[in-house]
């Protein structure tokens, strides 16, 4: 077993990506589902940031990346509380949130 | 270039008919019958009387050139109106101004019970005012408003009683024939402009000689052949040449007083005026000048035949005005663009005088044109009988009449002309002149001679004529003298046919009265030198007339009519059935009629069917039009599958599609690591 190196970190992150991505388009039933997905996905791209600034070589750099991870986390936030208000929204008049009901966009 | 005329009075000569046409036009309610003949005899009669000053100072020696009003500037192009005046103008106005005076007198009479009384007068006016615009420009814009103005008031005449369908088929013949002759008119001018990069006569003329040196792009012909050729097919046109003469007899549909006026004396001899106002360009091109003279010929001889066999006195006299026309194209072919010109103005004279004196008698016969149906009106109507036999005589050309000076110069010119075309030109003037003078005969012996047919009228006319005529049509009323404001014209034009040729041959064609308006090669086209030299003076070319050939041909010409016509009726009679198919051609007019309608109107509608239903229904409308639609429906129809609606799939979309991007652009560094 040798030490934890940046590739780890970032097989983990494309995991995360990879799982979140297929989140999206199996879900066939629960919009929740999908938001969470969307979470986990900004949740990777966190992960790469976080491991970004770790290794690199200068002590004064390493803080660039983790102040990023915080806007996103706070940016997330704010997504989810407008994307749950809109699903609430959108559960009131189509009385579903099974995503593959919500077809109004098809041509 | 001494002194220069009076700007002022050159405009009110050219404006006053056209106040006179919108009064009466526009006011025409409001003025009254009176007040219409009134306004517009005063305006073309302070036209007259300012052409005549304008002559007599044209004499004096003034000319006038310049731009009265700038139109509009293009580039280096300017649009202008301007005059030019010199012994050419000068003598077309008067002559316009004073056969258009004529004619107002003589309308007064002859339409006097026609409702449509003061628009006649309205249109006739416009007519003086769109002549001499066109015979008074000094550029070549002017002169295509004039030239277009002047048919549209003779397509308005024509049709003038608008409720007689063969009236309205004239008129759109007319109308569609000069067309023809206007587009290459309008290609003659443009082809001009583009080249001498200026409208003015002055400075194109000027450019002449540089002109003459281009040659039309794309062959190894002369640029000046082209463009001459095309201005040539306007004057055909216009001047109703060979083949697109076929408008003008039937342009006799309309009121007498405009075919004396419009399709004899003045409209039909703008072609004529400007081919010699033209004449810088045309004389530098020998090849223009011999399709001149070879359409003149054609012209002034079989258009003669055809007068023969007419039996509508307006149509022998109409057929007689394009024979004339052919001597006058004749004559510009030989270069003797003065000789055309004189032609011009005596047959003016006396053309109008034998039209006005045919009107004369249509009002008397009670609007029988039928000449079968006359005879021995010379009890009834002595003056017109007096004046037309005047007017007969001067367009036979019998010595010390005007036709004769015009025309027997015209055949010693043509005789004098080194052109190839000149031997067929010869002959056919020569043997013109016999035809001239019996045809000519022919209808006055039946006319005013021989038997009273009226009586019983052989030949019962068909009441076509739907204008009020409270002569009544039928039974047999005695013909009548016409009134005063009939005969006066007739008196008044029957002067000029006489001695106008006497007086000013010797200024006109050997003097230097045209020296600078007309411009001849003396060097390659000797005719005019010739006719100079053997000239010695009015009396004297009279006195040789006499032993010419013309004179003995018009003589015979009128001594066969009279055989035929007075003394043995039964003669033309049995030759017309020994020569039947000469005569069918005849009176088929050598079938340009038939050729028209078959061949080249079938020959218009087939190809406008042809794009009508493949071009414009299959290509535009069907392949680009709805082509284009259907395409794009189809694509979208295929396209519209993708857009489920479902996000998931939008989702995955873009994903592939990131991904297919990325590895798009970062593939050269995937391949090197």
């Amino acid at each position: 077993m040798g030490a934890l190196t940046l590739g780890h970190f970032l097989t983990l992150g494309g995991i995360l990506f990879a799982l979140s991505v297929v989140g999206i388009f199996l879900n066939r039933r629960n919009l929740i589902v999908l938001l969470m997905a969307i979470e986990l996905m900004l949740l990777a791209v966190n992960m790469n940031f976080v491991a970004f600034s770790h290794y690199l070589p200068l002590e004064a750099d390493r803080l660039a990346g983790q102040i990023f991870v915080f806007f996103i986390l706070t940016v997330a936030a704010a997504e989810s509380a407008i994307g749950l208000a809109i699903l609430v929204v959108l559960f009131r008049n189509r009385a579903t949130i099974a995503v593959d009901q919500l077809d109004g966009l098809k041509g | 270039m001494s002194a220069t005329l009076s700007q002022n009075l050159l405009l009110s000569v050219a404006l006053a008919p056209l106040v006179g046409a919108v009064v009466a036009g526009l006011f025409g309610k409001l003025v009254g019958r009176r007040g219409a003949h009134v306004v517009t005899i005063l305006g073309v009669a302070v036209s007259f009387v300012g052409s005549v000053l304008v002559l007599v100072d044209v004499i004096g020696g003034a000319r006038f050139n310049a731009t009265v009003y700038e139109w509009m500037v293009l580039g280096s192009l300017k649009m202008e109106v301007g005059f030019l005046v010199d012994g050419l103008t000068a003598m077309m106005m008067c002559v316009v101004t004073f056969v258009s005076l004529m004619v107002h007198v003589y309308t007064i009479g002859y339409m006097a019970d026609d409702p449509g009384y003061q628009r006649f007068f309205s249109y006739i006016s416009l007519f003086t005012f769109s002549m001499l615009m066109l015979v008074m420009s000094n550029n070549f814009l002017q002169l295509f408003f004039g030239w277009e103005a002047v048919g549209l008031v003779s397509y308005l005449l024509i049709g003038f009683w608008f409720k007689k369908p063969t009236a309205i088929f004239a008129n759109m013949k007319a109308f569609l024939v000069n067309r023809v002759g206007d587009f290459g008119f309008i290609l003659g001018i443009g082809l001009i402009a583009a080249y001498a990069g200026t409208l003015n006569y002055g400075e194109t003329f000027a450019k002449a000689g540089e002109l003459a040196k281009l040659s039309f792009p794309g062959t190894d012909w002369m640029l000046l052949t082209v463009a001459c050729i095309c201005l040539f097919i306007g004057a055909m046109g216009k001047s109703a040449q060979f083949p697109l003469h076929v408008w003008l007899p039937d342009s006799m549909e309309g009121p007498t007083p405009i075919s004396a006026l419009i399709h004899a004396a003045t409209m039909v001899t703008a072609g004529i005026f400007m081919v010699a106002r033209m004449s810088p360009l045309f004389e530098l091109s020998d090849a223009a000048l011999n399709f001149v003279l070879v359409i003149g010929a054609i012209t002034a001889l079989f258009m003669g035949f055809l007068g023969i066999i007419q039996n509508d006195i307006k149509r022998v006299v109409a057929y007689s005005t394009l024979s004339q026309l052919g001597y006058m194209t004749v004559a510009l072919g030989a270069s003797a663009y003065s000789v055309a010109v004189f032609h011009l103005m005596t047959h003016a004279f006396f053309k109008a005088l034998l039209f006005l004196g045919a009107g004369s008698v249509i009002m008397g016969m009670h609007h029988d044109q039928d000449i079968r149906n006359m005879g021995g009106l010379r009890r009834y109507m002595p003056l017109t009988w007096i004046t037309s036999l005047l007017g007969s005589l001067a367009l036979i050309g019998t010595p010390l009449f005007a036709g004769f000076y015009s025309k027997d110069s015209i055949i010693l010119a043509v005789e004098a002309s080194r052109l190839p075309g000149a031997g067929f030109a010869a002959f056919a003037v020569v043997a013109g002149v016999f035809v001239t003078a019996f045809y000519s005969f022919r209808m006055y012996f039946l006319v005013f001679h021989g038997e009273e047919r009226f009586r019983h009228k052989p030949y019962p006319p068909e009441d076509d004529h739907a204008h009020a005529d409270d002569h009544g049509h039928h039974g047999a009323h005695e013909p009548h003298e016409s009134p005063w404001v009939v005969t006066l014209p007739l008196v008044l034009l029957a002067i000029p046919s006489v001695v106008i040729g006497y007086l000013t041959i010797q200024p006109l064609l050997f003097g230097d009265f045209f020296k600078d308006a007309i411009f001849v090669d003396a060097a390659r086209h000797g005719a005019m030198a010739e006719l100079a030299a053997g000239f010695h003076g009015a009396w004297g070319m009279a006195l040789h007339g006499l032993q010419t050939l013309p004179f003995w041909l018009a003589l015979s010409g009128v001594v066969v009519a009279w055989w035929f016509y007075l003394k043995q009726p039964a003669i033309p009679a049995a030759i017309g059935r020994a020569l039947a198919p000469l005569v069918k051609v005849l009176e088929n007019k050598y079938y340009m009629d038939w050729i028209n309608e078959h061949i080249l109107a079938a020959g218009a509608r087939l190809l406008g069917l042809g794009l009508w239903k493949g071009g414009d229904v299959a290509l535009i409308d069907g392949a680009v039009v709805n082509g284009s639609a259907r395409a794009v429906g189809g694509v979208a129809l295929l396209v519209r599958r993708v857009q489920t609606g479902l996000l998931s799939w939008y989702a995955l979309a873009m994903v592939l599609g990131v991904f297919a991007l990325l590895t798009w652009q970062l593939w050269p560094y995937l391949v090197r690591a």
